[in-house]
């Protein structure tokens, strides 16, 4: 049983997507304009990364080696495309809001990353786990980042306000500050690892 | 005793010149656009100047003293330039806190996160500078008028800046007056507006050999040939704007400017080029602060391909 | 598995026939939603932008399309028992801070303006993104104005409108598409 929850907290600290292994970073950097919109995209790349693992895996004995590569690219383009329908249809707000960065989730590298580093190696409810795991780590960075930018940028986290909001420097709700700010979290992170 | 020969390793011919000299040169040269600040608006000018300048050491004195645990660096008064330059490229009737997160990014996140002087990517001041443009627009673009408001701060009347009016299409270049440009009588930024004096700093920095007169003139250069070029107004595009102030001041910076002289002269007149582009197709009424920060950003590659040659070093014919 | 020919060819054949009929599933599925979301959203622009109006009719059934200066604006007329009682304009603007705005605005017969809903914009946030609120703010609120009398351009222009602060290019682009839906709202009246 540890190891099963050593998989599935490996993608929340030790191999953090956006803080350790530094991928999907177009993603990280473009929706996080607000804490809710970071964590919808967290979910929204969770579910599609869950799923495209699970199927992976239970597909990799019946895949040959040389196509495994566009055999992975179609499973996780047809998640990403039912996503992407679904959510047109019953959350149109949000679907407006994220917009081309959904089906963009087809290209963010965590997806084929752990497709082609741990569900193609490993059975099916580890990859289930590790996609949780992974996808977990991956949300709470982008609502850490998000939360982060929306409190330095307008005063308030998650639509709630701390401050006035013409304290606010807007620069971190553009595209600057979430270099800046993302830069700044991941030397936090860095440190806070190192100092375990 | 007294004959014993001292053996030493290099350097053994050594200059008097120090980064604490070099920096008060610079603050010294700054006087006289200062004095013009002052002159023209008053109060709010000095209560910038102060915060910034205190600000800005006092940050580098808390990170360098708490964070890293080492001696304070701000006797070089590198902290004290930083400070005054990024005052001067403020309107004099900006909040204290805005002034202070401007210090607290200039120097924390400009300079120390780089590790210090002299390891820094990017201008110090300039990083402040936009970071404040880009995240308080509405105060950043509202510049006191001049002579009107001396003993005003915040309460000042405001008005838009020369470019930016021309942008807007609310005046004609034609209907500027350069001699008010010259002197200082204009909004704007507390060290951007009197071209004279900022005119006098530029000829004291190249009497004492401070800066070399490759970036300034490539850049200002650049600038009058291309806005002839594409028929702007020369004399607006001149004095107006940071232009002076970003040249002279703030791209000569020995840390973030290429060695060599031909680099400088590349340097200077992309500056130059990017700063009309911005000036005349951008978004933005004045570029110049940007131009420098992405000069800045290809400095290492410029000084990469065009290394100046070592003291005593021959070329070998192929 | 050792890659042969056949085994490539049929492996990815049978993924990419079943990813396709999935999607064809969820397409089928979601079709209606998808459009029932995209008509509820003009529909509610419509009765946002024609406050205290009461129409029977469904002005979305009833779109138009009319060409002002070569740019074509979507009219919804607003009828009562037959009678026009107030036109919901989609216009847009190629030229904002950062490319195309699209706003709704409502009008009354007489070409009062009664509304305005921002459908569709880039404009940096805090700065042109206030559009939304700026212009229905009472210190410079368009509602109520004539669009055929008022002059509809910043004060810096010469106009009656104050800009929003420190966006004027917004301002100018949100104010060019409410001329135009002006003339197009106009030009629909008098064609009925």
């Amino acid at each position: 049983m540890n190891d099963k929850l050593k998989i599935l907290f490996n993608g929340i600290i030790a191999e953090n997507p956006t803080f350790v292994l530094m991928l999907g970073m177009c993603p990280t950097l473009g929706t996080t304009g607000s804490a809710i919109n970071g964590m919808s995209m967290g979910l929204a790349t969770m579910a599609v990364l869950i799923c495209s693992n699970v199927v992976i895996s239970l597909i990799k004995n019946f895949v040959p080696a040389k196509v495994r590569i566009p055999a992975y690219i179609v499973v996780i383009a047809a998640f990403v495309s039912v996503l992407q329908l679904v959510m047109e249809a019953y959350v149109p707000s949000l679907y407006a809001t994220l917009g081309i960065f959904i089906p963009l989730i087809v290209v963010n590298c965590i997806v084929l990353g752990r497709a082609e580093a741990f569900a193609s190696r490993h059975g099916v409810f580890d990859s289930c786990l590790d996609g949780i795991g992974i996808g977990l780590g991956f949300t709470i960075a982008l609502t850490l980042l998000g939360a982060v930018r929306e409190f330095l940028g307008t005063g308030k986290i998650f639509d709630a306000t701390i401050y006035p909001e013409q304290f606010g420097s807007l620069v971190f709700v553009l595209a600057p500050g979430a270099f800046i700010a993302l830069g700044l979290l991941i030397a936090l992170f860095t440190k806070m690892r190192e100092a375990k | 005793m007294n004959n014993l020969i001292t053996i030493s390793p290099s350097p053994h011919a050594q200059t008097p010149t120090t980064v604490t000299r070099l920096m008060l040169h610079v603050i010294v040269a700054l006087v006289p656009a200062v004095l013009v600040a002052l002159y023209y608006f008053g109060l709010g000018a000095a209560i910038v100047i102060v915060t910034s300048i205190v600000g800005c050491v006092a940050v580098e004195y808390l990170i360098t003293r708490f964070m890293l645990g080492q001696k304070p660096s701000i006797g070089n008064l590198s902290a004290v330039l930083t400070g005054l330059l990024l005052a001067l490229n403020l309107p004099s009737n900006l909040p204290v806190w805005m002034i202070l997160i401007g210090c607290v990014v200039a120097i924390g996140i400009g300079k120390m996160t780089f590790g210090g002087l002299g390891c820094n990517i990017f201008n110090p001041a300039l990083v402040g500078r936009v970071f404040l443009l880009l995240s308080f627009p509405v105060a950043m673009t509202t510049w006191p008028l001049p002579e009107v408001n001396r003993m005003a701060y915040t309460d000042a009347t405001t008005g838009a800046t020369v470019l930016s009016q021309i942008k807007m299409g609310v005046i004609e270049a034609s209907d500027v007056n350069l001699m008010n440009s010259l002197l200082g009588n204009m909004g704007g930024s507390l060290g951007e507006v009197g071209a004279i004096a900022l005119l006098i700093g530029f000829v004291y920095l190249l009497c004492f050999k401070v800066i070399s007169w490759h970036i300034p003139v490539a850049i200002l250069g650049t600038a009058a040939i291309f806005s002839w070029l594409i028929g702007a107004p020369v004399g607006v595009e001149l004095l107006s704007g940071g232009l002076l102030l970003g040249a002279i001041f703030m791209a000569t910076d020995y840390v973030t400017s290429p060695m060599s002289h031909s680099g400088m002269i590349l340097y200077g007149v992309l500056i130059g080029l990017i700063t009309i582009i911005i000036r005349q197709w951008g978004a933005y009424p004045e570029g110049m602060s940007f131009a420098i920060l992405i000069m800045n950003g290809f400095t290492p590659l410029i000084n990469r391909y065009m290394k100046p040659r070592k003291f005593g070093e021959r070329r070998v014919a192929a | 598995m050792k890659s042969t020919l056949v085994n490539m060819v049929l492996s990815l054949g049978v993924i990419t026939v079943v990813a396709a009929s999935a999607l064809a599933g969820v397409y089928t599925l979601t079709k209606e939603p998808i459009a029932q979301a995209k008509a509820q959203k003009q529909q509610d622009a419509i009765g946002e932008v024609l406050p205290g109006i009461e129409f029977n009719n469904n002005p979305a059934a009833e779109a138009t399309e009319v060409e002002i200066n070569g740019e074509t604006v979507t009219v919804f007329p607003a009828r009562k028992d037959g009678e026009l009682v107030g036109t919901a304009v989609e216009s847009h603007d190629n030229n904002g801070f950062s490319g195309l705005i699209t706003v709704m605005y409502g009008f009354d017969p007489a070409g009062v303006i009664t509304g305005y809903a921002v459908m569709q914009h880039a404009e940096t946030p805090g700065l042109g993104s206030k559009m939304g609120e700026w212009f229905c703010d009472p210190a410079h609120s368009i509602i109520g104005l004539d669009s055929n009398t008022s002059n509809l351009t910043v004060s810096k222009d010469g106009g009656d409108i104050d800009a929003i602060t420190a966006a004027t290019i917004s301002s100018r682009a949100f104010l060019r598409s409410l001329t135009l839906a002006g003339q197009a709202s106009q030009q629909f009246a008098t064609q009925q």
